[in-house]
C-alpha cells in the first residue's frame, strides 16, 4: 500500500510537470489554432535560465522563479511577434514548420554557450518525511503545489477577467473580436507570454527536481506535455492540465507495476486507445469548420 | 603576377612533397551531443599523440619518413550520423585507418562500415562486444580493434567484486535499454552475478532522454537489495543518484567505466561520494610511461586526462607500432601487422591482441570516488 501511494506521489509530481508545459501548447492553439512546436524549447530555456539565476547572479528561490517565468515570457513575446505575426495569414503548416525552426534555434543558441550538461544548485531544501513507509521530499511538495496554485490562477484568469473574455473572444472569431474592439495583437502577445511564463516555470521547477540541464532536454518533454495536451483536448486549458497529470499518472503507474522496458510502448498504446475512444481529447470539443 | 605565383605555388607544392609525405587518419568523436566531454578527451588526446610524433620529425614507415594529418569528424554520439562520418572518412578523405568512435551506440555501426571499406578503424572506448564481433557469423571482424576490455570482463569484473569484496549478495540493476553498451553491460552482469551466486533483486530500465526514474527507483527500493549496479553515462548519474537519495535510497550505487569522466564530479556535486565503479586505468597509480603522458596532458590541457583520453592516446600508440612494422602505408598491411601485435606498452596497461580478433586481453581497476577525486582500489586481471 505504501508502495502504491509513494508511485502516486511520484506521479503527481511528473504529472503537475507536463501540466503545466501542456498549458502552453493548448493557450497558443486556442487562441491561434497554431501548434507552437517551439513550446518545449522555451521550457528548455526557463531551466537555463533557473541555472543563470542560481549561479551567475546567485538569486534566492522567489527571485529565481521569476527570473526564469519573465525571461521566458519575454522570449515568447519576441518569437511570436518575429517568427509567427508574419504568417499568421499564411497557410497553418507555415506556421508549424517555422515554430519547428525556432525551437531548434533556440537549442543550438543554448549550445553555443556550452555543450556540456551543468549541474543546477539546490535553491530548495532537500528535507524529507517518512510517514508510514512513504517518502515525501520537500520539493515534491513545493512542484506539486506550485504548479497547482499556478493553474488555479490561469484558470481563473482566462474564466473571470476581461483578459480572460478577450482570449476566448478571439479564440472564438479573431475577426469579429477585432470588430468588437479587442486589441488582437496585444492579447495574442500577452497569450504568449502566460503560456511561455508557464514554460518557464516549468523548466525551473524541472531544473530543481531533475538538476542535470542540457540543451536537448526541451525535445521529449516537450513532445509528451504536446500529447498530454492533445489527450486532454488542445485549446481547453482544464484539459490539458488533465491531460499532463494522466500521462504522468499512466508513465510511473506502467513502470511501477509492469516491465519497465515496457513503459512507453504500452503508456502510449493506452493513450493512443484513448483518443480513438475520445477523437477530440477527453475535455475537448469539436469546433464546426466554417465554409 | 599570375605566372610568378604559380611557379611560386608549384615549388612550394614540391617541395611539401619532396620532404614529407602524408598519411591521413581520421578521428570520429562525440564533439556535440550527449556526451561532448567523451569527444572532447577523445579529440585532445589525438591531438596530442600526433603532434608528439610530427614534432619528432614524423614517422618512419618503410624507409620513409610520413607526417601525420588528422581528419577530425563529430559524430554528435548518435548512430547514423557516426555511421555516415565513417564513410566520408573512407571513401572521400581517403584515411588509412580511423580511430574512434567512443562510445558504442557509435562504434558499433561505424565498425560495419569499417569492415565493409576495408579499413582499419581502432576505437578507444567501446566495450560492447558487438563492436568487434559480427553477430551473424559469430566471427571477429578482420579490420575492427580496440584499445580498451569488453563488456563480458567488465560484467565479470564487477560481479565478482560485489561477491568477494564487498561481500554482499543482493543486487538491483538501473540502465539505459536504447544504449548499447549500458544494455549488454547489464545483461552479462546479470548473468555472471546470478550463476556466482548473487540474487537479481531488480532489473530496471529506462530511455535515453528520460529524466524522471522515480517509478523505477521506488520499485527498485521495494526490493530491499544491498547494492545498485548503474552503468550509465555520466550526465545521467547524478540524475539517478540524487532521485534515489530522496526517495529515502540508502545503499550505494556501483558504476561502471562509462562513470569515469571528471565531469562526474561536477554535476553530482558529492552525491557519488564512496561510490565504486570499473575503469581501464587509475591515473594515481600510473606507470612511468603512463606518467610522462599524464604530465604532458596536464601541462597542455590543464586539466588530468580521463580513461577515454588515455585510452585514445593508446589507440594511436597501437597504430604507430603497427606502422612501424609496415613496408608502405596500407590499410590491408596495416591491419596484419596490428593483429600480430604480441606487446604494446601502453599507458592503460599492457595489452596483446588475442589470436584472430581485434579485443585486447588487459586488466582493469576498481576506482572510488573520495574528497571529489578517482582513487584506485583495486586491480582486477583478466
Amino acid at each position: 500500500m505504501a508502495y502504491l501511494f509513494q508511485q502516486i506521489l511520484n506521479a503527481l509530481q511528473l504529472g503537475s510537470i507536463y501540466a503545466l508545459i501542456a498549458l502552453g501548447y493548448t493557450m497558443v492553439y486556442g487562441i491561434m489554432t497554431m501548434i507552437n512546436f517551439a513550446h518545449g524549447d522555451i521550457f528548455m530555456v526557463g531551466a537555463f535560465l533557473c541555472f543563470v539565476a542560481a549561479t551567475v547572479l546567485g538569486l534566492s528561490f522567489i527571485p529565481a522563479l521569476l527570473f526564469s517565468m519573465l525571461g521566458c515570457a519575454l522570449l515568447g513575446v519576441v518569437i511570436e511577434r518575429l517568427a509567427y505575426k508574419p504568417l499568421r495569414e499564411a497557410p497553418r503548416v507555415s506556421a508549424v514548420i517555422t515554430a519547428l525552426g525556432v525551437g531548434l534555434m533556440l537549442e543550438h543558441l543554448t549550445l553555443v554557450f556550452s555543450p556540456y550538461p551543468r549541474h543546477v544548485p539546490a535553491l530548495w531544501s532537500s528535507a524529507s518525511w517518512h510517514v508510514g513507509g512513504v517518502t515525501l521530499s520537500s520539493l515534491q511538495v513545493l512542484i506539486i503545489v506550485l504548479s497547482v496554485l499556478l493553474m488555479v490562477f490561469l484558470d481563473w484568469l482566462v474564466r473571470r477577467t476581461m483578459l480572460g473574455l478577450a482570449i476566448r473572444a478571439i479564440s472564438w472569431d479573431r475577426t469579429v473580436a477585432a470588430i468588437m474592439g479587442v486589441p488582437v495583437d496585444a492579447v495574442i502577445s500577452l497569450t504568449f507570454a502566460i503560456g511561455a511564463s508557464l514554460g518557464g516555470a516549468a523548466g525551473f521547477l524541472y531544473a530543481l527536481a531533475y538538476p542535470v540541464i542540457d540543451p536537448y532536454m526541451g525535445v521529449i518533454v516537450g513532445w509528451k506535455a504536446f500529447i498530454a495536451a492533445v489527450v486532454g483536448g488542445i485549446g481547453n486549458i482544464r484539459g490539458a492540465m488533465l491531460g499532463g497529470f494522466i500521462l504522468g499518472a499512466v508513465e510511473i503507474l506502467v513502470a511501477a507495476f509492469l516491465p519497465s522496458t515496457y513503459r512507453d510502448l504500452i503508456a502510449f498504446a493506452l493513450l493512443f486507445i484513448l483518443l480513438i475512444c475520445k477523437p477530440y481529447g477527453i475535455l475537448g470539443q469539436p469546433r464546426p469548420q466554417k465554409v | 603576377m599570375k605566372r610568378s605565383l604559380a611557379c611560386l605555388a608549384a615549388v612550394v607544392f614540391a617541395g611539401q612533397v619532396g620532404t614529407a609525405a602524408e598519411i591521413k587518419i581520421g578521428v570520429v568523436a562525440e564533439l556535440t551531443g550527449d556526451m561532448p566531454a567523451v569527444g572532447a578527451s577523445c579529440k585532445q588526446a589525438a591531438l596530442m599523440a600526433v603532434d608528439e610524433v610530427n614534432n619528432a620529425g614524423g614517422l618512419k614507415v618503410g624507409g620513409s619518413t610520413y607526417t601525420v594529418d588528422l581528419e577530425i569528424e563529430d559524430n554528435a554520439a548518435k548512430a547514423d550520423q557516426s555511421a555516415l562520418a565513417a564513410q566520408k572518412l573512407i571513401a572521400q578523405d581517403r584515411v588509412l585507418a580511423i580511430i574512434g568512435p567512443n562510445a558504442s551506440l557509435g562504434a558499433v555501426p561505424a565498425s560495419a562500415i569499417a569492415e565493409g571499406g576495408r579499413t582499419v578503424m581502432i576505437t578507444p572506448w567501446s566495450t560492447n562486444p558487438k563492436t568487434t564481433r559480427d553477430m551473424r557469423t559469430g566471427r571477429p571482424k578482420r579490420y575492427v580493434f580496440r584499445a580498451c576490455y569488453t563488456d563480458t570482463f567488465e560484467g565479470h569484473v564487477l560481479a565478482m567484486f560485489i561477491l568477494n569484496q564487498l561481500k554482499l549478495k543482493r543486487a538491483a540493476v538501473l540502465y539505459d535499454v536504447a544504449s548499447e553498451a549500458p544494455t549488454s553491460q547489464s545483461e552479462l552482469f546479470r548473468r555472471i552475478f546470478t550463476e556466482k551466486g548473487g540474487v537479481m533483486t531488480a532489473f530496471e530500465t529506462y530511455t535515453t532522454g528520460d529524466r524522471d526514474f522515480s517509478a523505477q527507483l521506488t520499485k527498485i527500493k521495494e526490493s530491499n537489495p544491498d547494492i545498485i549496479f548503474l552503468p550509465s553515462y555520466y550526465n545521467d548519474v547524478p540524475l539517478v543518484v540524487t532521485q534515489a537519495k530522496r526517495l529515502g535510497v540508502t545503499v550505494p550505487f556501483l558504476g561502471s567505466d562509462a562513470w569515469s569522466s571528471p565531469e562526474l564530479i561536477t554535476l553530482s556535486q558529492g552525491t557519488v561520494e564512496g561510490y565504486y565503479f570499473a575503469n581501464h586505468y587509475a591515473a594515481d597509480i600510473a606507470t612511468p610511461a603512463a606518467q610522462a603522458f599524464i604530465q604532458a596532458y596536464k601541462a597542455r590541457y590543464k586539466a588530468l586526462p580521463d580513461d577515454v583520453a588515455a585510452l585514445t592516446y593508446d589507440a594511436f600508440g597501437l597504430l604507430f607500432q603497427a606502422l612501424k612494422q609496415v613496408d608502405k602505408p596500407e590499410r590491408e598491411a596495416l591491419r596484419n601487422a596490428l593483429s600480430s601485435i604480441s606487446r604494446y606498452e601502453g599507458v592503460t596497461g599492457n595489452m596483446r591482441f588475442q589470436e584472430g580478433s581485434g579485443d585486447p586481453i588487459k586488466s582493469a581497476v576498481i576506482l572510488q570516488v573520495k574528497n571529489g577525486r578517482f582513487v584506485w582500489f583495486a586491480n582486477a586481471n583478466p
